[in-house]
């Protein structure tokens, strides 16, 4: 990418020349772009491209993975990301993972437990029923509170998954292929979800689903081989992209 | 994609096959068989040792052997001391090797820092497993009994039977540790929790059945071990009942040794008697943990 390091300072989550290894293997290359609050960003690019791994620098979620490292800047509302505590980073940035992994417990503490943790004084029940209201998952499982998460169909454990990333009252949401383990029906219902969330949350979502990124997504980052190749409007990066690559990919000629 | 010169490609398939199915199948019998009549070994030889041990002891056990102290006369011998020791040496064993073990093992799976060390640290403890019963009953004769003046105690030889079941614990807790989805921990550390909330919350109770599991089966194998008692100098005859930790024991293996190396018939067959008792014991314990998992998988659905 040609633009320099971004100076946006409304953008909500920004990265600026960030490199990033996994031992030896430099998976990320100097990666520089921002994501405006309120917007849902997509995230493409073939596999190992690096768009998750980037993803999960925002939340310093690749710190569980021994062995790895990176350097550059990652700011948050325009604080670093570096030195922050990963414990606070973490209650506000939200992250829902690519397979359903729910906590093998009732349906409502689930959700209940990420607001425990992170000292909630509110009204718990009210709070769950917030929480799987925005996820569009209440009126299934509304009766059905203490039943156990792994009852719940695919892609309703993946709702739950949000309600639960969500009771935290984070700020920003990262998404990591959330709905590559759903059927079309269950997808369907998630990307309504996500569009609905977007008034409320900031959203990065990684997808390798070219159709779904076009339709939930403001803006759209294209990735290869470590680094962000092109990042614009989504309408723009699916109807007149500017680099070769980019359209190769979104057109199917590769990846 | 088509390639656009054909007489390029290369043959696809050339079909030079020789199937040899009898000879297959006839090898696929063989091993049917071999592996058949290593099963019917195992149970025969353990058939043969259990019947031949009922049978000896079978008309010895009633109440009087269970409630009755040893004795000089095999008709009043019972194995009273012997029982009340065995259930004394799991108790306390179970109370020092359990929370260090398993604190030990969370350590090493969710806080220790991977590298040399901790392969060293690793390979130790698979070591430590595997080191003959009879050297940790010397560490304990040294350490215990004369180093921290224990004398010939229960608490002695439950030390010593803590540091033997300890490699064991700590492996099986790891395993079971191990085994909990990385989903669980990146779900849990996603949500903001420390790594303490993530072990309690989510990792020790899913792990919970696992560790039960490793816990019974040590504690099996401790309540079943003569060897490292016998280098601590447990004694043979006793004829009370222990009223603190510093008071000397018995078990049941001991007991059995005892009557086992005593040249009159009748004592051959009390010792079959205490055996058959001892092999109970040990099967209600294997049978718990086998219910326990059963039981905590069946609402787990990974």
């Amino acid at each position: 990418m040609e633009t320099p390091p971004d100076t946006d300072v409304s953008a909500k989550l920004a990265a600026r020349d960030l490199h990033f290894w996994y031992g030896t293997t430099h998976a990320l290359k100097g990666i520089s772009l921002s994501m405006k609050p309120n917007l849902v960003t997509a995230f493409i690019g073939p596999s190992g491209c690096g768009k998750s791994t980037l993803l999960r620098c925002f939340n310093r979620m690749n710190e569980l993975i021994p062995d790895t490292q990176w350097e550059g800047d990652l700011l948050l509302d325009g604080e670093d990301i570096r030195s922050a505590d990963p414990i606070m980073l973490r209650r506000r940035v939200g992250m829902v993972f690519q397979k359903p992994n729910p906590f093998p417990k009732s349906i409502e503490e689930n959700i209940a437990w990420g607001a425990r943790i992170n000292g909630y004084k509110g009204n718990m029940p009210e709070l769950v029923e917030r929480c799987l209201r925005q996820a569009a998952l209440w009126d299934e499982v509304k009766d059905r509170l203490k039943d156990n998460a792994y009852e719940l169909s695919g892609g309703q454990q993946q709702r739950l998954c949000i309600a639960r990333a969500l009771a935290a009252e984070p700020d920003v949401l990262l998404m990591d292929e959330p709905a590559s383990a759903l059927d079309p029906l269950a997808t369907g219902k998630l990307e309504e979800t996500i569009i609905e969330l977007k008034d409320a949350y900031t959203i990065v979502i990684v997808t390798h689903n070219m159709q779904q990124a076009s339709r939930i997504s403001d803006e759209t980052a294209f990735f290869y081989l470590g680094e962000l190749v092109e990042f614009d409007d989504t309408e723009v990066i699916f109807t007149r992209p500017e680099n070769k690559r980019t359209e190769d990919y979104i057109t199917g000629r590769f990846g | 994609m088509v390639d656009a010169t054909p007489k390029a490609r290369t043959e696809v398939r050339d079909r030079n096959f020789d199937p040899r199915l009898p000879q297959r199948r006839r090898k696929a019998l063989i091993v049917r068989g071999l592996f058949f009549m290593a099963t019917v070994f195992g149970l025969l030889v353990l058939m043969v040792l259990m019947i031949d041990v009922v049978a000896k002891g079978f008309s010895w056990l009633d109440w009087g052997f269970v409630s009755n102290f040893p004795s000089r006369n095999p008709e009043e011998a019972g194995i009273k001391s012997a029982i009340v020791g065995s259930l004394w040496m799991m108790g306390l064993t179970a109370l020092f090797a359990v929370p260090v073990s398993v604190g030990a093992a969370v350590y090493l799976t969710e806080y220790a820092n991977r590298g040399w060390f901790y392969n060293l640290i690793q390979l130790n403890i698979a070591n430590l497993a595997g080191v003959p019963s009879v050297l940790y009953g010397i560490l304990g004769l040294g350490l215990f009994v004369r180093f921290m003046a224990l004398e010939r105690s229960i608490l002695a030889g439950a030390l010593t039977m803590t540091l033997l079941i300890m490699p064991i614990l700590i492996i099986s807790a790891q395993e079971a540790l191990k085994a909990v989805p990385q989903g669980i921990r990146e779900s849990a550390y996603a949500l903001g929790a420390t790594r303490s909330q993530v072990i309690w919350s989510h990792l020790l109770p899913i792990a919970a059945p696992g560790i039960m599991t490793g816990i019974i089966l040590s504690l099996s194998r401790a309540v079943g071990e003569t060897a490292p008692l016998i280098m601590i100098g447990a004694l043979t005859f006793i004829a009370f009942l222990p009223e603190s930790v510093m008071d000397p024991f018995t078990v049941l293996p001991i007991q059995i040794f005892n009557w086992t190396s005593r040249p009159q018939a009748d004592f051959q067959e009390i010792a079959a008697a205490a055996i058959v008792i001892l092999m109970i014991f040990l099967f209600l314990m294997n049978l718990s943990a086998i219910s326990l998992r059963n039981h905590f998988e069946r609402n787990r659905p990974y």
